[in-house]
């Protein structure tokens, strides 16, 4: 019960973190013990520079942190810290730059064109409460948040694969660039499902493993799709 | 010679009490002979129905559906309640597959892959697979189909998503409302022999979906005959499927309601087949001859494009 408050207690501070980023408290964000979601009103004992500004949102271990993250999903190994202390910021970082990039592409046409903003935004976040929602009843031993962590810090290569894209694209949108940009998404949706099953597979029972791994190649593959398909105005 | 006593009638005690004045006597019990409830089916059984024990498995029915109703039993409230609903292997996810794939004329697909474990892991996931793969494939054809044309752009036609995964969702989960309510209506009325719960008739629409993945990617070839022949061949197999499911439900029925019901499942699932190539799919163009290029040496050339 304890654990489940402050797990509750972590997520609303980052889902409210998230939509009010520049109002808030310091004291709230600042606060990491896990009542803190009833001593909104009183001091905080464990927070240092109760005082300060809004740097104190951006605490340099929380930075280190999620920098750290990043570098493993980089290097995938069977390593718990990934799965240990789990964080949404890198996630929510990474889903709206890539929900940033995918605009600009054909915005004149209001109805057959990219998908928009919000939908990016849904697709990913509604995919990664699936699929996690999918292991757990499938009888995963992984935690729902520690889940939603890994497949956002996962998508990753895809958002790099996107930036590659838009890069190449400025040079032109011939077949030769298709070619470029086909084999680099295809290459990096490879590392984010493989990534993310490395870190996933184990807490999965032996023999449903497949029934885990597909919607998560499912996943990734439709964000493929939606990078490779980006045809710039 | 007998007395007056001995004729006169005598009420006699009880066993026991009799038992105790005179202890040696010899006693014989009568036990009622205990009533072996017969199997229900073996009532009905008449000599053309033996097709009957194939499509219904009735040697261990009565043992899964005992199992059955032993498993379901936390509470919906609690996450152990839907837990139930994914208690599958990938080996049965694959079987179930299987036999959606290659029906056996003559076996239930309920009673042979089923068997009182219906799971919403295949449905769903079949028909996430299906809405990706129609949208994905729908565009890949277009693209192709227009390609040489110098006012085409190519745009990647998201909304189409929604309303793909709109329709086959409404597919694969209002339809077998409406069927089970039905036959939840005409089993009051006619008792039958078969009764699907909500959540078998959900498997099997979901699985018998499963067959329209790989047609919906060989759509993508923009020729009129394939596409139709490929219509053809998956609405037989999936039709077939849900077919050997439901006659044994309505077949006791009166016999227009029953070919009614059928006809009307077979119906819906070629509206979806239809639909989803008319809407996702444009027509591939017929061949129109291009216009009259001078070849090298003097004589005109007719090219035909498609």
């Amino acid at each position: 019960m304890l654990w489940l408050l402050r797990n509750v207690g972590k997520a609303v501070i980052v889902a409210e973190g998230a939509t009010e980023l520049v109002g808030l408290d310091p004291l709230l964000i600042c606060h990491p013990c896990s009542f803190c979601l009833f001593a909104l009103a009183g001091s905080c004992n464990s927070c240092e520079g109760i005082n300060e500004s809004v740097l104190c949102l951006f605490q340099m271990r929380d930075l280190k942190a999620v920098g750290k993250k990043f570098v493993h999903v980089m290097y995938p190994r069977k390593s718990s810290a990934l799965l240990r202390d789990w964080d949404l910021w890198g996630p929510l970082v990474l889903c709206v730059s890539l929900a940033l990039m995918l605009q600009g592409g054909s915005a004149d046409s209001k109805d057959d064109g990219g998908p928009q903003f919000a939908e990016v935004f849904v697709i990913i976040w509604f995919g990664a409460v699936v699929i996690t929602l999918n292991s757990k009843l499938l009888g995963g031993t992984i935690s729902f948040f520690q889940s939603l962590c890994v497949l956002g810090y996962c998508v990753m290569p895809l958002t790099v694969a996107m930036l590659v894209c838009r890069l190449v694209l400025l040079a032109g949108a011939g077949t030769v660039s298709f070619i470029i940009r086909l084999i680099v998404v295809g290459a990096m949706f490879a590392w984010s499902t493989l990534a993310s099953t490395a870190f996933l597979a184990d807490s999965q029972p032996p023999n449903r493993k497949a029934l885990v791994v597909y919607p998560i190649f499912l996943f990734y593959f439709v964000i493929s799709w939606m990078i490779l398909t980006f045809t710039p105005q | 010679m007998a007395t007056a006593d001995d004729l006169k009638f005598q009420e006699f005690d009880d066993a026991a009490n009799l038992l105790a004045a005179n202890p040696d006597a010899t006693t014989i019990s009568i036990d009622e002979p205990v009533e072996i409830p017969k199997n229900q089916h073996s009532h009905r059984q008449e000599p053309g129905r033996e097709e009957d024990d194939e499509l219904l498995g009735t040697d261990d029915s009565d043992k899964t559906e005992l199992l059955a109703g032993q498993k379901k039993s936390a509470p919906f409230w609690t996450f152990d309640y839907y837990q139930t609903f994914f208690d599958v292997d990938t080996y049965q996810v694959l079987d179930r597959i299987k036999g959606s794939v290659f029906p056996v004329p003559g076996k239930n697909f309920v009673r042979l892959y089923i068997r009182s474990n219906p799971d919403l892991y295949g449905p769903f996931w079949i028909c996430a697979t299906l809405v990706f793969t129609i949208a994905v494939s729908g565009n890949l054809s277009n693209f192709f189909i227009h390609l040489g044309k110098p006012t085409y752009r190519y745009v990647p036609e998201f909304r189409k998503v929604s309303i793909a995964a709109t329709t086959i969702y409404a597919y694969a989960w209002l339809v077998p409302l409406a069927l089970w309510g039905f036959l939840m209506w005409r089993n009051s009325k006619v008792m039958n022999i078969v009764s699907y719960s909500f959540l078998e008739i959900v498997c099997v629409y979901g699985y018998s979906l499963f067959i329209y993945i790989p047609t919906a990617i060989l759509w993508i070839i923009p020729q009129k005959v394939v596409r139709w022949v490929l219509v053809v061949f998956s609405l037989c197999v999936s039709g077939s499927v849900l077919v050997m499911t439901f006659w044994p439900a309505v077949r006791d029925d009166n016999r227009r309601i029953a070919v009614a019901t059928v006809a009307t499942v077979l119906l819906l699932h070629a509206l979806l087949a239809v639909g989803c190539l008319a809407y996702f799919f444009d027509a591939p163009e017929l061949d129109i001859p291009a216009p009259i290029i001078p070849a090298h040496n003097g004589t005109t050339v007719i090219t035909k494009s498609h």
